[in-house]
């Protein structure tokens, strides 16, 4: 197994003609929690999105678990071992949730089965007959995570989980998240809520206007919280 | 730009007042009726942004009406293009109505079988003689003194109502109703969050559409003096898109250009053996495909990136 | 002789079977063009013009090669079903980012072609082309005769639609479909190949066309001109439908194909108008058609 899992190295991304991603450079190891932080707009998503490859306009090197990423088409990222939970959560209404559940395809071996999703998310094993879109934004946001848990991804890239959420819900997501990364997942956040990122993640990077400017580990979170909260203005 | 543009219209109009002393009278004006119908219907897809499927009911409608009231009625040819033209508007009235309660592709299918629904009208009403369809329309004396029998005559008269049309098409393309168009076209819930009764202008744009489309069915049904059920067949509408397309969309000079053409392809192909439609069809793939600004539309973004060059 | 509203029970049953009858066919094709409308969001003008394909295709078949019936029923849509692929793969794929009109274009001089084609090589004329042994005759059955291949006409393309339905509705294929519909690029990012889908999509499309075409060959005749003939009247089926529902599509088909008989056994002059007339009051009271979606 490579040191890192995940190796991003002067990445620039375009949506059109916007040139939005200037050269990010970041790692995540396999195991970690690693969060993206960064005032809205600078491009944190789009980073997601251009590693998952939907942004299709990009040049440097993305390397997961040593396969070059860049000459994947968008339906065989999937299964290099990689998952991807949107902003917009992404639930589809024609579907129920046992079929937005079921939807996503097995990749690779050792992902979780049915049974142990539903414990990890007893809500959802409540209201699998449901229309997709009849669940909350909470139960829509397990949904989302849980359906990417059955198909064996090694690495979770989520955007902003926890956006328009209850605390309760919130603590919950975080507690199913901890859970994942017992089990040996890699993920990569984007988050604006340092409670939340705290709790779960073992580094952050910080990003400003494309790029990213710093990184540190969780136990520095505390010593840089001033100067997060002015940089982030939050 | 508008000096050379200038130039370019008055040698259009200069070539055709010539026309008719190089090329047979009737091959041009038959030109002319289809350059009009292409215009009329460029109003409402390159201006308005609508694609209707059935405005063959407004040309050939016209051209039944138009020959009815001249050969039944006995009106002289200009009132007998006013009929023409009142009864298309009518029409698109009643179709538009209809069609403007749905968006898009949805449109033109509703388009599409309104104009079905009058060709099976058309193909069994009294009045059109079915099959047969109108025959032996009189021209008549435009204003009741030029005999239109004459071929220089007709011509310059098609001429004459072609360019008022081409020319009111301009004025409202250029009008601030037409910007209001235009912006609909662009970005229709930008117009609606604008306040424009958006629902109203279309209509109002897919009349005038109607209404010149007749003034030129009218006009057709005078020049070659019969109407017949092939005016308000849906081909026809397929023919008149294909003419806007491959001249130009949105473009004021792209329909003559593309209806120019089409119709010289037609003609040409019509001694050999060679399938018209094929080609038709191939044509509308292969500018769907590579080719979707059109002739004109081409040449003007090649001027443009010229000018940017220098 | 027993009569309803002045009309003999064996004449009025007679039409409404003719009427089940267009309405499978309306049923059918509808539902080809609501499921590729559903995924590539193109209205396939093209889906009379295969529907003949699929017709002659069987009529070529028996007088060139001698198969009959029904191999013709499986090869017929599979050979359209490959010029469906084909046709998507060249051609299709490139306008999805582009204004719908343009693929309504493209698929309208598709048909054209095809059309001209037929026409230039085979003339307008019908061929016949015979109804299969194991179903000809008729059965009597007291109030109505029926010919054999009437009825199975109406039990096939009933079955036809109910397994499209069930494929669409039901399996893990239709889910992928119908996920694909509403977001694409996030079924690709779970790793589905929604290009392909979108190509099989269009494929299935073609083949049913070229299915009815078939099956209508015996009762229609194969002409170049059976295509365009019907493919207005199915649009303004799935208007009335509505394009977003794919059982709007079958009800709406056999209910108008019954409304059709019914009109020409009362106002037979307006038998070929009447669809058209209930789309205009589908219009005015629904716009988005009766089991539609989106408007």
């Amino acid at each position: 197994m490579p040191e890192t899992l995940l190796e991003v190295r002067g990445l620039n991304a375009w949506y059109g003609e916007s040139h939005v991603l200037h050269g990010v450079d970041m790692d995540v190891r396999p195991g970690e929690t690693v969060t993206l932080l960064g005032r809205n707009g600078v491009g944190k998503t789009t980073t997601l999105r251009a590693i998952m490859g939907i942004v299709r306009k990009r040049t440097g090197t993305l390397r997961f678990d040593g396969q070059d990423l860049m000459r994947l088409p968008l339906h065989r990222t999937a299964h290099a071992g990689l998952g991807f939970v949107p902003e917009e959560r992404g639930i589809f209404s024609t579907l129920d949730v046992m079929e937005n559940l079921m939807l996503p395809p097995v990749v690779a071996p050792g992902g979780m089965s049915v049974e142990e999703i539903f414990t990890l998310f007893p809500n959802l094993k409540e209201r699998r007959s449901s229309p997709g879109t009849k669940l909350s934004g909470g139960e829509q946001q397990m949904l989302a995570i849980a359906r990417m848990l059955r198909t064996g991804v090694r690495m979770l890239l989520l955007d902003e989980p926890t956006e328009g959420l209850a605390p309760v819900i919130i603590d919950r997501i975080g507690d199913a998240l901890l859970s994942l990364r017992e089990r040996g997942m890699t993920i990569l956040l984007v988050e604006q809520n340092f409670r939340f990122a705290s709790r779960i993640a073992d580094r952050f990077y910080v990003m400003e206007h494309g790029a990213i400017t710093t990184g540190f580990p969780v136990g520095e979170l505390e010593a840089r919280m001033p100067e997060l909260q002015e940089l982030l203005g939050v | 730009m508008r000096g050379s543009e200038k130039a370019l219209v008055a040698l259009g109009v200069a070539a055709l007042v010539a026309a008719p002393f190089v090329f047979y009278p009737v091959f041009v004006m038959s030109m002319l009726c289809f350059a009009l119908f292409a215009c009329a219907f460029n109003l409402l897809l390159g201006y308005t942004g609508l694609l209707s499927f059935g405005h063959a009911a407004f040309f050939g409608g016209a051209a039944y009406f138009t020959a009815h009231a001249v050969k039944e009625w006995g009106l002289p040819p200009e009132l007998g293009l006013v009929v023409g033209m009142l009864g298309a508007a009518l029409l698109g009235l009643v179709m538009g109505v209809l069609a403007i309660r749905r968006q898009g592709i949805y449109f033109a299918m509703v388009t599409l079988a309104l104009s079905q629904m009058f060709f099976f009208f058309c193909l069994q009403a009294p009045f059109t003689h079915g099959e047969d369809g109108i025959q032996g329309v009189p021209r008549g004396h435009f204003l009741g003194i030029v005999d239109l029998y004459q071929p220089l005559n007709m011509y310059y008269f098609v001429l004459g109502v072609f360019l008022v049309g081409v020319f009111a098409i301009w004025r409202i393309v250029h009008s601030p109703f037409g910007m209001i168009l235009r912006s609909i076209r662009e970005n229709e819930p930008r117009a609606i969050s604008l306040g424009y009764g958006v629902g109203r202008y279309k209509l109002a744009a897919f009349v005038m559409s109607a209404a010149l489309a007749g003034l030129a069915g009218g006009l057709k049904s005078l020049v070659f003096q019969f109407a017949t059920l092939t005016d308000v067949a849906w081909q026809m509408s397929g023919e008149v898109i294909l003419m806007t397309l491959l001249g130009g969309i949105g473009t004021m000079v792209g329909p003559i250009v593309g209806a120019g053409l089409v119709i010289a392809l037609q003609n040409s192909l019509a001694t050999s053996q060679f399938p018209v439609t094929v080609v038709t069809g191939a044509i509308f793939m292969i500018c769907v495909l590579v080719f979707r600004r059109g002739i004109v539309g081409e040449a003007i973004a090649l001027a443009r990136r010229r000018r940017k060059d220098r | 002789m027993v009569t309803i509203f002045g009309v003999p029970v064996q004449a009025l049953l007679g039409q409404l079977l003719v009427g089940l009858i267009n309405g499978s066919f309306y049923a059918m094709l509808s539902l080809g063009l609501a499921i590729i409308f559903g995924m590539l969001r193109i209205i396939n003008f093209s889906h009379g013009a295969l529907y003949m394909l699929g017709a002659f295709v069987g009529y070529l078949m028996l007088a060139h090669l001698g198969i009959g019936y029904w191999l013709a029923l499986i090869l017929s849509p599979l050979a359209v079903g490959l010029f469906g692929v084909i046709v998507e793969r060249v051609a299709l794929s490139r306008l999805y980012g582009v204004d719908p009109l343009y693929g309504l274009l493209f698929t309208f001089g598709l048909a054209l072609v095809i059309e001209g084609g037929f026409r230039y090589y085979f003339g307008v004329s019908g061929h016949p082309y015979p109804t299969p042994k194991a179903l000809a005759g008729g059965m009597n059955l007291g109030f109505m005769f029926l010919p054999v291949y009437r009825g199975w006409v109406v039990v096939a393309s009933i079955v036809v639609c109910a397994a499209t339905w069930f494929l669409i509705e039901r399996t893990k294929l239709g889910a992928y479909l119908r996920a694909a519909t509403e977001n694409p690029t996030l079924v690709q990012a779970f790793g589905v190949n929604v290009p392909m889908l979108l190509t099989f999509t269009y494929g299935l499309g073609c083949a049913l066309a070229a299915l009815a075409g078939i099956m209508a060959a015996p009762v229609y005749q194969v002409s170049p001109l059976m295509g365009s003939n019907i493919i207005i009247v199915v649009f303004a089926v799935v208007v009335v439908g509505g394009m977003g529902s794919i059982l709007g599509a079958i009800v709406t088909g056999y209910a108008l194909g019954l409304i059709e008989g019914l009109t020409k056994v009362f106002y037979p002059e307006a038998s070929n108008i009447v669809i058209f007339i209930v789309m205009a009051i589908v219009l005015l009271v629904r716009p988005a058609g009766l089991f539609g979606r989106d408007a």
